[in-house]
């Protein structure tokens, strides 16, 4: 499965500044695995303690994640997953 | 420092303006590798609150797409505190992720003066700029 992921510009200092990246993967926890392969220290940023970080939105396509099962959510060949970075204050 | 047009600055003030007594948010969105601030995006507040923001998330999507296929990044983020002082929260600080961007805070509290000022947020480490109109 090839998946087309976007980063944003906080993140791009793991994948050597590029806006996209290539990954493999039958769900979303596989291709931040994958990413994590080639681009050490990816995944701590979207994850933490099994989970995806609180102000972290990850989409799949127009699709949150939250509501396709987060790390579970199941990714087909060609999908688009996209990181964004909630921003929120006060 | 932040370096801004005064056409982007009014529009952003304006912007806080309207939404007052709610909470404004938006971005100034810049070519990546550069420092510029300009092109104005409000952002719809998502809470509707004044006293907290957050940008609305399918709106996020569509404006951080479109900045990808521009090869640009937000330059500025800036949001408004309608009843305080410009300077950020203990919630902004806690939420900052973005050590490139400038976070600008208008503050709506005085009806007959606009008060505007910018900082880094790095880590919880807060540092006020200078904010040069041109």
């Amino acid at each position: 499965m090839a998946i087309e992921v976007r980063i944003p510009t906080i993140l791009r200092s793991y994948t050597d500044g590029n806006k996209r990246v290539e990954a493999k993967g039958d769900s979303l926890a596989d291709v931040i695995d994958n990413l994590e392969a080639d681009h050490p220290g990816l995944k701590d940023r979207l994850v933490e303690n099994g989970s995806l970080r609180r102000f972290v939105n990850i989409y799949v396509n127009d699709e949150d994640v939250r509501f396709l099962g987060g790390l579970e959510a199941t990714l087909e060949d060609g999908d688009e997953v996209t990181v964004l970075p909630a921003v929120a204050g006060g | 420092m932040l370096t801004i047009s005064s056409d982007v600055l009014d529009a952003v003030v304006a912007h806080a303006r309207r939404d007052h007594p709610d909470e404004a948010c938006g971005i100034v969105a810049g070519p990546v590798g550069s420092d510029e601030a300009v092109r104005h995006v409000p952002m719809t507040n998502a809470e509707r609150s004044p006293t907290f923001y957050s940008f609305e998330p399918t709106e996020q999507l569509a404006v951080w797409r479109e900045m990808d296929d521009r090869d640009e990044r937000p330059v500025v983020i800036y949001h408004s505190h309608t009843a305080t002082e410009p300077y950020p929260s203990r919630t902004d600080i806690g939420l900052a992720t973005d050590p490139d961007a400038h976070y600008l805070l208008v503050s709506t509290r005085d009806p007959d003066a606009d008060e505007v000022r910018s900082y880094r947020i790095v880590d919880g480490d807060v540092r006020e700029e200078e904010v040069r109109v041109v």
